[in-house]
């Protein structure tokens, strides 16, 4: 069994969801266990490829027994592994935290949720296992096909902005596919590790400089960076909770991971990838500032997260462009940080709207008094946001601005200084209201949080554990960082950081 | 081998103490009793840890807790030096006398949400006694956003619109020179692998100029707000919306310190004496200082709200210190570094007595104050002191500090800052001692009894102002203020001797 734990991390999900809507006539209890154990299968062997690709190199897995670059390849590099361990780890939490949700819904309703939910964990998991890059659009397909549909579950806005998803989702993954046809065309590899062998001495050619643009366009949309974005905010916020908590977390961050796997491990960084990665440095600058400015004029709470999502995204890819030790660090920190932060704010969303009603920012007068907790792990994840130590969010400003200043791109500098700024504004904005601030009396008859917490739990602990266990680990992952650096972070770089 | 463990450690100890406390006191929501006992001892063994550090650092050693690794190449890193231990004593101590003025000031007042206020001034000590001992850049500049964050729910506590807008005003403040700063601190980092700080500096020969100016602006940008230098002290006259506790030990020491006591690390040991006057920048600070020196205390004259009055001579005290940390000269030094402790005694015992007066007579502006000293003698007596010694007279603990400013703006061959000294003095008579006669000599229509501030109120503000008059005539009494301020003065100037020393 543990021969295969590569393959069983994909396995798990896929298998099972195909299972779920046979299983779903019998019992609709044991579909949500069924579904649970699923992506706790996947969790422990992403945790067990991890750990034995840290401990002895890399592992390829040759997929029914064929080797590359004939057979499809699974590579278990530590950065892949890291990949999964935090994809398969969100999608755990969250599967947890969507019980509640589902408790009213027919059976047949819950079969579809969990089978989309794990199909969606499973492309996830693929694009980030996989050493093939036509696999890895097979994957991605997997995973947007089940998104599309999860987004569109949510009732009828959510079905425009599903279908707006997928136009543009699709024609993403079109560019994609493109790109690597051409270095399929001069090449005659899909596989990655054959393909950064094959290249080098093509790098210059119209083919590879075609590919790498189609690559960074294709995938540019599908992790929303500016001004590709366009589908972002409407998929985000129309979607419903425990699939946006999820999708928020990982998914725009498998793609920015595919990209950064594609120019730095199969193309190397070099020849046309080097324009790229300028170009994309610009672009997320303007993101950054984009993103933050549309979030600051948001109403909605939810939208006002998917427009931060935007510009923290845009941080990712402006560590890629940066193209150094430090910047490459503090995206790949900024991956693991930003998941962890806006995981939690989602679900802190969704959780406030389950409970409340409310997704308006100006009805969030006295949040504190009702659901206390929750809001606590708010503030830390809004300071994460921000960037104030020692939150993780701070950890991975600290790597930014520092690889920054080392390529002496001073505009970035001030572009992740003047970020923060406006971040500050949006989030204590709503500290301010959730805390700080008398309810109107008696205003066109408002409903406002002011009623005290109910008795018992101030929401249901299938909801208020992930929240609390992603709120304390912001505080652990900030003040661990180092931890993650050295133990897993320097073996995630194209070359040796130390 | 526990007792080693906790030994060594104390400066991590003494941070945590109040975290710990702010934690517990979250927890005992609704128990005020129990919270305020949870205060009580946190800044009772918070001084202690503290005050067991002061032989060490006397016989001068120094004590350093184990690094906590935070990034490549830095860590988490306490250590106690004597300029870290004076402000860190400083600030734990006062505390302890704040504590017992907080219990009595809140309860007097009936907020009625004074869970988050303990908790948040437990966290907001921790951060001064962080940024206190801190050991390199970047744990300064953890600490300081602590600080920067802790204290805005205090700020905001009366929750009126008034107060929830001058929070805002404070985070634009705040976190504007945070991010300023933190560039700063990244780019020491980038010059200088570490950051640690040294007597001295370290970034001489690691940097020229032009980009050295910039970031020492940066510096002067990011620090200047909590210091409240001019133009950018004007998030403190607002922030007196907070209660008065609050304005007494964080807005005259802890927060407003820690910025005034943040350009004493940068100058002093980071930039180092010999950088600073090479280049010219040790005087373009100063002459900033002395403008907000003078053109703060003018603005006090206007003010009538007492509260904001302080304020604005907080503003203009503060640069004392910032004058002393810019001319760098020996008898500087000790004059900016003994005013941190100065203006601390002498200014809280203000902020006391204008909270204890607004207590019992509902009274906050300096036009209704007349005859209020026959009605609350020994309050107005503890006010007249700390005015004394805030103009600057001998035996009070403010001449100390000025005398030796003075003597270092002559060292350093400027005597127009002894002007600008004696100018300050004038000035800082000019808006006191109106109140001070309007107390005793103001005409009122009323008949008043003797009616003091209830007794946890008057007892702090009494110990402060006796405090400021021991330590105005015996400088070095009880926790040896004076002599931790002339020990870092000559570890800086020193290690600028050895410095130019080696260059010839």
């Amino acid at each position: 069994m543990t021969a295969h734990l590569p393959a069983l991390i994909v396995i798990s999900p896929l298998a099972i969801a195909l299972l779920l809507p046979v299983l779903v006539r019998l019992s609709a209890e044991l579909v949500r266990v069924v579904a649970i154990t699923s992506a706790l299968i996947s969790f422990t062997s992403s945790i067990g490829a991890l750990k034995y690709a840290l401990a002895k190199g890399n592992w390829h897995y040759f997929f029914g027994g064929w080797p590359a670059p004939w057979g499809i390849e699974y590579v278990i590099d530590p950065l892949a592994g890291g990949m999964a361990v935090l994809v398969s780890f969100f999608s755990l939490l969250v599967i947890i935290y969507a019980g509640p949700y589902l408790v009213n819904k027919p059976a047949r309703e819950k079969g579809y949720f969990y089978t989309l939910y794990l199909l969606l964990t499973a492309g996830l998991l693929g694009i980030v296992v996989t050493g093939d890059v036509f696999n890895l659009y097979v994957f991605l397909e997997i995973s947007s096909l089940a998104a599309y549909a999860l987004i569109a579950s949510g009732g009828h806005r959510a079905t425009v902005a599903a279908f707006r998803y997928l136009l543009i989702g699709t024609a993403a993954a079109s560019f994609y596919l493109l790109g690597i046809g051409y270095l399929y065309a001069i090449t005659g590899s899909l596989n990655m590790a054959d393909l950064s062998e094959l290249l080098p001495p093509l790098m210059d050619s119209r083919a590879v400089v075609i590919a790498v643009a189609l690559i960074v366009i294709g995938l540019g949309i599908k992790m929303a960076l500016f001004p590709l974005h366009g589908w972002l905010p409407d998929a985000y916020s129309y979607a419903p909770a425990p699939v946006i908590g999820f999708i928020a977390a990982v998914m725009a961050k498998v793609s920015a991971y595919a990209l950064y796997r594609v120019l730095y491990f199969v193309l190397k960084a070099t020849g046309p990838v080097s324009l790229a990665l300028d170009v994309m440095g610009w672009m997320a600058a303007a993101g950054i500032l984009f993103g933050s400015i549309m979030a600051i004029l948001q109403r909605d709470f939810w939208r006002m997260l998917a427009y931060s999502s935007v510009a923290q995204m845009c941080y990712i890819a402006l560590g890629i462009s940066l193209a150094n030790t430090m910047g490459l660090f503090g995206a790949l920190l900024h991956i693991l940080n930003h998941a962890v932060t806006k995981g939690c704010l989602f679900l802190v969303a969704g959780s406030v709207n389950w409970q409340t009603g409310v997704r308006e920012i100006h009805r969030f007068v006295k949040m504190s008094r009702r659901m206390p907790l929750t809001m606590g792990a708010f503030i830390i994840a809004a300071l994460s946001m921000i960037g104030l130590p020692p939150t993780a969010g701070f950890f991975s400003k600290w790597y930014l601005v520092l690889g920054a200043i080392q390529s002496g791109a001073w505009a970035f500098v001030i572009v992740l200084a003047l970020s923060s700024l406006l971040t500050a504004v949006y989030f204590f904005r709503i500290i301010e209201h959730a805390y700080f601030k008398e309810p109107l009396k008696g205003k066109d008859g408002q409903r406002h949080a002011t009623e005290p917490a109910k008795e018992g739990w101030e929401l249901y602990p299938t909801m208020l554990v992930p929240i609390l266990i992603l709120g304390i680990g912001i505080l652990a992952l900030g003040i661990l960082s180092e931890q993650v650096i050295t133990h897993l972070l320097q073996f995630a770089l194209p070359w040796r950081a130390f | 081998m526990i007792v080693d463990f906790f030994l060594t450690n104390r400066p991590l100890w003494a941070v945590l103490i109040s975290l710990v406390a702010a934690g517990l006191i979250l927890l005992s929501d609704r128990r005020p009793n129990l919270r305020e006992t949870i205060t009580m001892l946190a800044a009772v063994g918070k001084f202690v840890i503290v005050l067991t550090m002061l032989p060490d650092v006397l016989a001068g050693q120094v004590v350093e807790s184990a690094p906590l690794k935070l990034a490549p190449g830095i860590s988490l890193h306490l250590r106690a030096d004597a300029l870290g231990l004076l402000f860190a004593l400083l600030s734990s101590g006062l505390w302890v006398v704040t504590s017992v003025y907080s219990i009595g000031y809140m309860r007097s007042m009936k907020y009625g949400h004074e869970t988050g206020y303990y908790a948040s001034f437990a966290v907001c000590l921790s951060a001064a006694v962080g940024i206190a001992l801190a050991a390199n850049l970047l744990t300064f500049f953890v600490f300081y956003e602590i600080l920067t964050i802790a204290t805005y729910p205090l700020v905001v506590h009366a929750r009126t619109p008034e107060a929830v807008s001058g929070g805002r005003k404070y985070l634009v403040y705040t976190l504007t020179a945070g991010q300023l700063l933190l560039i700063a601190v990244v780019w020491a980092q980038v010059v200088a692998p570490g950051a640690e700080f040294r007597p001295g500096g370290f970034l001489a020969g690691r940097i020229t100029p032009p980009a050295l100016d910039i970031m020492f602006i940066l510096f002067i940008l990011g620090l200047g707000v909590k210091a409240a230098i001019m133009p950018l002290h004007d998030w403190l006259p607002t922030a007196m919306v907070a209660p008065t506790p609050v304005s007494a030990l964080l807005h005259a020491v802890a927060v407003v310190k820690a910025g005034a006591f943040g350009f004493l690390r940068i100058t002093g040991y980071v930039f180092g004496p010999e950088l600073l006057k090479e280049t010219n920048l040790g005087s373009l600070l100063a002459w900033i200082a002395a403008l907000t020196i003078i053109v703060a205390s003018l603005r006090a004259l206007a003010e009538d709200n007492l509260k904001r009055r302080l304020a604005y001579s907080t503003v203009g005290q503060l640069s004392y210190v910032v004058l002393g940390a810019a001319l760098i000269t020996p008898m500087s030094l000790v004059g900016g570094m003994f005013h941190i402790v100065a203006h601390a005694f002498m200014k809280i015992t203000l902020f006391f007595c204008a909270g204890a007066i607004y207590v019992t007579t509902h009274k906050e502006n300096v036009s209704e104050m007349d005859g209020i000293g026959r009605q609350m003698p020994l309050t107005m007596g503890a006010f007249t002191l700390g005015s004394l010694g805030i103009v600057g007279m001998p035996f009070v603990v403010g001449f100390v500090s000025k005398w030796n400013l003075g003597l270092g703006a002559l060292q350093a061959g400027h005597p127009i800052f002894v002007a600008v000294l004696v100018a300050s003095a004038l000035l800082s008579t000019g808006y006191f001692f109106p109140i001070v006669y309007k107390a005793y000599f103001g005409q009122t229509r009323e008949t008043y009894s003797r009616h003091e501030a209830k007794p946890s109120l008057l007892y702090p503000l009494v110990l402060t102002a006796l405090v400021s008059l021991v330590l105005g005539i015996m400088p070095n009494f009880g926790l040896s203020f004076y002599q931790l301020a002339k020990m870092a003065a000559k570890s800086i100037i020193a290690s600028g001797m050895v410095l130019a020393g080696g260059g010839q």
